[in-house]
């Protein structure tokens, strides 16, 4: 057996006896997969709750197609009680009331959840329309059709998953080289390692070949899960992200290096790893979009190593870019890399007291 | 040529002189201890002689190889047993000396022989943190023989034991050159210096005090024998008249007998008949080293 097959297998058999690694590295993440892609991401399918306040016959006219889409959009409830119908409304319970003002349809809604907030509006007013031409027995002259940009989908999975898989890599790359560098300098391996015939070149081979790997093993879970549970669609370009992956896992062993350099203990510079990559992941739009966010966030996310990662990712993997989308990031994570890597090199030092 | 020739070794950290003009030479497969309490500067000697640290001054040569810097000619032919336990982390006994043969490009079995050699057939599948002290370091032992090196360094292979398994680690320990291999150990047992060593360097504040045989060392210091015999058979008064003994004085076991002819004095004891509960204590390498430094020993 070979020094490099060697180092690596007690590499990976120290990560997979630990249990906390496995966790955080694969279990963790997912966690937050299900509950933004499975769980949030249902939410905002689900139909809007409408209580029908007395007889509102533009509702209960519909025939056909029409009634068909009314219900695809609403769940109808029927109360004869306004005020409580209200009251239901501002406690959450429901999403809107309506009722018949003579003519006019009155909607009472909350603008708590602006997406049905927005929904409610938006369809009322359709129907309040279709209904008006209906009545006046002429055809409408125009119509209005909508489709979503992206891949025919707006579905939360798909800005999810990128962005949270980034998150995940970049724990398990930076604490993985923050434990190990921190770790055995403690216990004397690295000493040990430098006294045996193995080039150091071997070393870190083995102990970034083991990362990689991990985060591909991330990778396939991450989106395996997502296109087999809950639809998730790559587009065109996803193979793209292979490099992408790798460079970004480069990058945060680089500061999982600075961290164990600095740190005194190993449980330390795990935290210290962690203290800088889940403020790290907030800002560079691993948990939600940072689109609209004011402009000085903008700014300060595109000096995050994670906001190249996860724009890259989600350039090739669900806005449909081409190959070519992933340069740029790559070159800043690379950056990233070797100079983190070289100023962990220089706060190095074998002795830590 | 010695094994390994070390000529006026210094190593300062900012104001601190850890190693200060250290020389010694090691012959081949003579078993050299190097003893002193605690900051003596026994380890960096050890470290700059493997070839982790390069010295201020003063040159090293192992087996006519420089190990500064980085030498990786010598390398193969040297084992290190450094003072941390250095595992990989939640490996078995078994996983842990395959991976150091393989490190050397050795066979995994020659692990094998290794483990049954220090006696942890029964621990193999054992994880290190899962082992005891004592375990640990035979572990650590056999990790750093596993590829059969011409010298071995063991750092403190005791330290952290307690003086049960540290007596149990002695057989292993003195076995290590059996088959004309040098071995250098550090240590702050007296005793396990005075039984395991051919040689022994007595070091403080990183100089070489004194270097000799521990046999050589004691008889040298002219040290007094202590004759301890059971109370109620002789008064001070008595024993003091005794010739050869300088002083008596009485302790929690008997009276205590100070001579530099012991052979006289016993064979009056004898003839008198007070060898009940008799008991002679020699010199030791700690009265050497109270004589050197003239402080007490504090490991």
């Amino acid at each position: 057996m070979s020094a490099y097959v060697a180092l690596s297998l007690a590499i990976i058999k120290g990560f997979l006896r630990d249990r906390a690694s496995v966790f955080f590295a694969l279990v963790f993440p997912l966690m937050f997969l299900v509950l933004f892609g499975g769980v949030m991401g249902d939410r905002a399918q689900s139909k809007v709750h409408l209580i029908e306040v007395g007889e509102v016959g533009l509702v209960d006219d519909l025939t056909g197609g029409a009634r068909e889409a009314f219900e695809e959009t609403f769940e109808i409830d029927r109360s004869p009680d306004l005020a409580a119908a209200v009251a239901a409304v501002r406690k959450g319970d429901a999403d809107v009331a309506i009722e018949m003002r003579g003519d006019t349809l009155v909607a009472h809604y909350t603008q708590t959840d602006q997406v049905k907030a927005g929904i409610t509006q938006g369809t009322l007013r359709a129907f309040v329309d279709g209904s008006n031409v209906a009545a006046s027995g002429r055809p409408a002259t125009y119509s209005f059709a909508s489709e979503a940009v992206e891949d025919d989908s707006l579905r939360t999975i798909q800005f999810v998953t990128p962005g949270l898989l980034g998150w995940a890599i970049a724990m398990s790359a930076s604490f993985g080289a923050a434990a190990t560098l921190n770790g055995w300098r403690s216990s004397k391996l690295l000493r040990r390692l430098q006294l045996s015939p193995v080039p150091t070149t071997t070393v870190v081979a083995a102990r970034v070949s083991v990362t990689v790997a991990i985060a591909f093993v991330q990778t396939l879970i991450f989106v395996g899960l997502g296109v087999a549970a809950f639809g998730l669609r790559l587009t065109g370009a996803w193979p793209a992200a292979v490099p992408l992956l790798l460079v970004g896992t480069l990058c945060f062993m680089s500061i999982g290096l600075l961290a164990g350099a600095v740190a005194r203990t190993t449980e330390g510079a795990v935290n210290m790893a962690n203290f800088i990559v889940l403020p790290m992941s907030f800002l560079s739009g691993s948990f939600f979009s940072l689109e609209g966010t004011p402009a000085w966030l903008q700014a300060v996310s595109w000096a995050m190593p994670l906001r190249w990662l996860n724009e890259g990712m989600l350039d090739v993997m669900v806005r449909g870019e081409p190959a070519a989308a992933i340069l740029l990031p790559l070159g800043v994570l690379a950056a990233f890399a070797v100079a983190i890597t070289l100023l962990a090199a220089r706060l190095f030092q074998w002795e830590t007291t | 040529m010695g094994a390994i020739e070390v000529v006026d070794l210094a190593k300062a950290y900012g104001e601190l002189r850890a190693v200060d003009g250290v020389g010694f030479e090691v012959a081949e497969g003579e078993f050299f201890g190097i003893l002193g309490p605690n900051g003596a500067g026994k380890t960096t000697t050890l470290e700059i002689i493997e070839g982790l640290r390069r010295p201020d001054a003063g040159s090293v040569t192992v087996l006519g190889e420089r190990p500064w810097p980085r030498n990786p000619a010598l390398l193969p032919r040297m084992g290190v047993q450094l003072q941390a336990s250095s595992f990989f982390e939640r490996l078995t006994a078994r996983e842990q000396i395959h991976t150091f043969a393989a490190l050397y490009g050795v066979r995994p079995a020659r692990g094998d022989d290794w483990l049954e050699h220090v006696g942890l057939v029964d621990k193999v599948d054992t994880r290190v943190a899962d082992l005891s002290g004592g375990q640990m370091q035979r572990l650590s032992i056999a990790c750093a023989l596993v590829h059969d090196p011409e010298v071995v360094f063991l750092d403190e292979p005791t330290a952290a034991l307690d003086p049960q398994a540290r007596r149990n680690l002695w057989d292993l320990l003195s076995s290590l050159n059996d088959s004309g291999r040098t071995v250098v150990l550090t240590t702050h047992h007296m005793d396990e210096a005075e039984v395991l060593c051919d040689r022994v360097a007595i070091m403080d504040r990183g100089r070489v005090l004194q270097l000799d045989t521990p046999r050589r060392l004691i008889r040298s210091l002219d040290a007094p024998t202590r004759i301890t015999v059971a109370a109620g058979q002789l008064d001070q008064g008595q024993a003091e008249a005794l010739p050869g003994v300088e002083r008596a004085h009485a302790d929690a076991d008997g009276l205590v007998l100070t001579t530099r002819e012991p052979a006289v004095v016993l064979a009056r004891l004898a003839g008198d008949g007070h060898l009940d509960g008799i008991a002679v204590a020699a010199g030791t390498l700690e009265d050497v080293f109270l004589a050197v430094t003239g402080r007490e020993y504090r490991p």
